[in-house]
This record gives structure tokens, sequence and C-alpha cells, in this order.
């Protein structure tokens, strides 16, 4: 069976399961924010439970409109913590724990391989790189899940990423979604599974890992998910997590489709204006004048892309008329950081360092695009107004890519960068 | 379960849950986002839909974002359908889960014009363009993604099911 079939079997008391059935699932854990969780919070109440399913298997997160911009999101974030404390929640986060949900999470020890994790958001499917079967819903659905611990879910057929060779410099996880992503258009892997494998693996980091399961939804994806190799156990010891290697099995329903992606060849991406599908090599991006350069997001928020945009940036100048925002995505990312010496050289090269939050991403704050501006930016989306305003153009790409973009002011290979 | 009959709203392929609903207003209440629901593509829609009226799309339509509010609003502006070539699955998932029906039909959007009449029929899959035209099938829900859809969503099942509060 697929791996993801597996999880959710065994998550439904069941042997097996084809692709294509209905099953009622038992979750082990469920994830809202402060922009879903309050829908989802007012269907769990017109339940009438009076408690929710396990208090230490719900989890909310303030961290799209927060620091709070305004009234409205502040009273959102004022709902969703008396919820927290009437319902006694335990993975409560607000203040200076916040993180970027999923970079937060994982981080936190709250995912294990082999876990089934629903979440109101649709990149909770990051949670595949660490071997759990981890996808986004609506909040009407979260809200039932909160007081049932249930949900019904289709098993998915199964689609192969077979990854061979080893990274090219300055190419990463991002690239490796990224192309993948225009390989298979936006909606190429609608409902399915996309199952990575092969020995190119051990050569993307587990950040890497994260940020190439995050975007899986951007090609229609149910979930990303990799085999747990002992890079990722030893990154699971580190937070807490005891777990044993396990690589994926073949599916003996077989692949829908089956795609190769040689690390050899993988040059970084850039995906132009208006789909996350429009990827192109950096080198065959369009020389558009940039605004802005925006790192971080729950796809490039982690260590390893704060150290990647500091060596590009070390003894650099960011290009005038660019905004270049970094945002590392939790407080240990800002930490470590700070500790590291990163955010002296994110200073000297003249950007603004930002507290962790989803804001610029998805047009909330700190960092909104006017008439005619572009960005380049390390988040996952580029749709029409996706930043601010619907005249606005964003371009994504891996932090190496967006640092050295913001230092020329036009969209640049850093290899390039004299 | 009923079968509907309205105007057509006509877009295109990709449509996302940002043009639905744009990020900025996730703090909004329903009645404003209703405001600029669909502006970007459509800047008429908030002041000429009506009530039962339908949308029929091109492919992936709902796709990005998780956020509720996309089929919420749709739902709230009165829309009484949405039939596409296909769906992104958390929008698919979520209007069923709050009792938005929605059909995927292969070829829809080219058997409509903008202003058309659609008769659909969920339960048998069916949709029809009133002006003439063929019945197009489209793909049948399952019994239980009926069933939720009829009882108005998923909280109404499970309410019905527990007996309400315990």
């Amino acid at each position: 069976m697929s791996q993801s079939r597996k999880i959710l079997a065994r998550h439904a008391g069941r042997e097996s399961l084809k692709p294509g059935e209905l099953v009622e699932a038992s979750v082990d854990l469920v994830l809202a924010n402060d922009i879903t969780a309050p829908l989802a919070i007012e269907e769990f109440e017109k339940l009438g439970r009076g408690k929710v399913f396990d208090t230490g298997k719900v989890v909310l997160v303030l961290d799209h409109f927060t620091p709070n911009r305004d009234i409205a999101s502040a009273e959102q974030c004022a709902f969703v913590r008396r919820f927290a404390r009437q319902y006694s929640v335990e993975h409560f986060y607000d203040g200076g724990e916040v993180g970027i949900e999923h970079v937060l999470l994982p981080e936190e020890g709250l995912i294990a391989p082999g876990s089934l994790v629903i979440g109101a958001d649709s990149h909770t499917c990051t949670y595949g790189a660490l071997g759990a079967f981890a996808t986004g819903m609506g909040s009407t659905d979260v809200g039932a899940a909160m007081a049932t611990g249930k949900a019904w879910f289709r098993a998915p057929e199964a689609i192969k990423v077979n990854v061979t060779g080893k990274l090219r410099p300055w190419s990463g996880g991002k690239d490796v979604i990224l192309y993948l992503i225009g390989r298979l258009g936006v909606d190429g892997a609608t409902y399915h599974s996309l199952e990575f494998v092969g020995d190119g693996i051990a050569d993307i980091s587990v950040d890497g890992r994260l940020t190439a399961a995050n975007m899986a939804i951007e090609a229609g994806a149910k979930n990303g998910i990799f085999g747990v190799d002992l890079q990722a156990v030893e990154y699971l010891a580190s937070v807490g997590v005891a777990a044993e290697e396990q690589a994926l099995e073949p599916d003996e329903y077989g692949y829908t489709s089956e795609l190769d992606i040689d690390l050899d060849v993988l040059e970084p991406q850039v995906a132009l204006p208006h789909l996350p599908s429009n990827a192109v090599p950096v080198g065959e991006a369009p020389k558009v004048k940039l605004d802005q350069s925006v790192i971080g997001s729950c796809t490039n928020g982690r260590m390893e892309d704060m150290r990647l945009a500091a060596e590009v940036l070390r003894g650099r100048k960011v290009a005038t008329g660019v905004r270049l925002i970094i945002i590392p995505g939790s407080p240990r990312v800002y930490r470590k950081s700070m500790e590291e010496g990163l955010f002296d050289i994110y200073l000297d090269a003249g950007a603004v360092i930002s507290p962790p939050t989803c804001g610029p991403c998805l047009g909330g704050h700190m960092g909104i695009l006017a008439a005619g501006e572009r960005a380049i930016s390390t988040t996952n989306r580029n749709f029409t107004g996706r930043m601010g305003h619907r005249e606005s153009e964003v371009y994504l790409s891996n932090p190496a890519v967006a640092a050295a973009s913001a230092v020329t002011g036009t969209i640049t290979d850093p290899g390039e960068l004299s | 379960m009923e079968q509907f009959q309205g105007r057509v709203w006509l877009l295109g392929d990709n449509l996302d849950t940002d043009v639905i609903c744009p990020g900025r207003l996730l703090d909004a209440p329903i009645e404003e986002i209703a405001e600029h629901a669909l502006e970007s593509v459509r800047p008429e829609f908030r002041a000429e839909v009506r009530p039962g009226d339908v949308i029929v799309a091109g492919g992936n339509f709902g796709c990005g974002s998780s956020r509720e509010q996309a089929p919420q609003v749709l739902k709230a502006m009165g829309i009484s359908c949405v039939v596409a070539e296909s769906f992104g699955r958390i929008f698919f998932r979520s209007a069923i889960a709050i009792g938005l029906p929605v059909l995927a039909c292969k070829d829809v959007a080219g058997a409509f014009a903008d202003g058309d009449t659609a008769s659909i029929d969920v339960e048998k899959a069916s949709v029809t363009n009133v002006a003439g035209g063929a019945v197009m099938s489209g793909e049948r829900l399952s019994p239980e993604m009926l069933e939720i859809i009829t009882r108005g969503g998923i909280l109404e099942l499970l309410k019905e099911k527990t007996g309400g509060a315990q």
C-alpha cells in the first residue's frame, strides 16, 4: 500500500484501503489558526459537546494576522484565546510563543511519523516530510473533528516522485517542489498523495523536505509524504520524538504517474506570476525590476533558509528601492538566527527583520504590495492579488535567489553575484 | 435532493480562493467579504448576483487556501450550486461540509455562455443548458456526500447522529 493509505487504514481500523474508498478515521492532531479557528469554534460549539475530544490533541496557533494588525484581528484572537482557556487546550500558542504553525509544530515535537494530522490550513501537508499523513481541511470539518476526534477521508491514489542525484549549489527543497509543480501543473495531483522516494532524498535536509512537502497542495495534492531515514530520525530525536527508520513501500495498486527529478541538473527555480506552476530556471526568469523581497513563511522560514539568506547577504547591501523583509519562522529560529550573528548580516544589508508571522504571504500585513509593484518571495502562492493589490506581482523562489535578487534589484541567480 | 435552475456566472480555470475571498479580509464578517468576492475577475458580481444563480467554471475551481470563507461567501450571496470541470479538493470538501452543492463535470465550461440558464440535478449529476444542448453527465457524489449536502452540512448530520448535546 502507499504509505499514505497505510496510515489512513490504520487510523480507520482497516487492514487495507483501496484508492477512492471513503472512510472515517481517528485523527492524532487537529490544528487551526487565528483566521480559521474562529469559524471552526463556532461550528464546534453548535455541536454542544461541552469539551474537545482530547485537550492534548487540539493545537491553536495565532500566527496569521499577529501581532494583531487591527481591531478585527485582535477580536478574532481574543475569541480563540477565550476558547483555548475555557476548553483547556494544552497546545495554544500566543504572544512570544507564536511561530508560523508549520515551522512551529515539528519543532515542538508534535509531529510523529505515521500519525494522522488535519488542520484548517492548506499547508498542513508540510508534516509529510516527517512521515505523517497530514492534510488541510476547512473550518467546519476541523470544528467537527475538535469535538469528535474523527474526520472522513477519501483514500488517495498515489503519484511517485523519484528523486536521484545530488543538489547543486543554491538549489534545495524549494526548487524540487517548484520544478515538480511546473511538471504536474496546479491540479496535476488533485486528490493524490505525492510519495517521495529515491536515493536523492538523502541529500535534501529535513528543512528542505518540509519545504517540499509544504507545497504539495500547490499541485492540488491531498498530501505529500517522505520515508523516515536516519536524518529524519535524528531530527525527531532532537525535538523529543522517538522514531525508527521506515522506507516507503511500493503501492500494489500502482501509481497514476511516476516522475523523476534529477538533482544533478536541477537549477534554482522561479515561479512567474500568477501560478506556482509557472516555474522556470532562474536564468530564464525575466529581468523585471523588483520592489520587495520576502524571505520567510511556512515554506521557507527555517534555519537552513535563514542561513542561506545570510550567506548571500554577507557583506552586501540591498539595492536602492528594494524592501527586503526577513521573517524567522518561529521563536527558536529567531533566537538561533540572532545567536549565530545572522541578524547583524541582515541589518548591515539593510533588511527589515519581522517577528514570526504569516503576514505578507497572504496579503495580511507586514509587507503589502501597491498597484504595479513586484516582489520576489520565498512564500508558496503567487495568485493574483495574493500579497496585496490585484495589479501587483509575486515571483516565487528559494531564499538564496530572493536574497540575491534583493541585492541586485532584479531576479538573480546567486551563483552570478560577483 | 432538489434540482437547481439558475442564471450562470461563467468563470475560468484555476480560480483560487484568494480571488473568491481576498486574504486581507479573513478577519471580516461574511457581509464585508461579500463586498469583494470575485472582484478581481468579475467586479460586477456583488451588485448583480441574485439568489439562485449558479457558478459554472473551468478546472481546479477553488484551488489554494483552505479558507472556508470562500464557499461560505458564495453560499451567503445566494449561489445555489457550483459546477466546475474539476475542483481544488479542500474547497470541494468544505462546500459539502457547509451544504453548498458542488458538481464536477468534464467540459462543462464550454457548454455555457455567461448569463445562460443551467438546470442541475446534483443527485443524478446531470447538467443541462436550458437554452438547448445535450444533458451533460458529471461525477456522481457518493451517498455519504449527498447525505451531508441534503441535511445542509456535516454539523446538522452530526447533531442528528449524536442527538445533539451530550
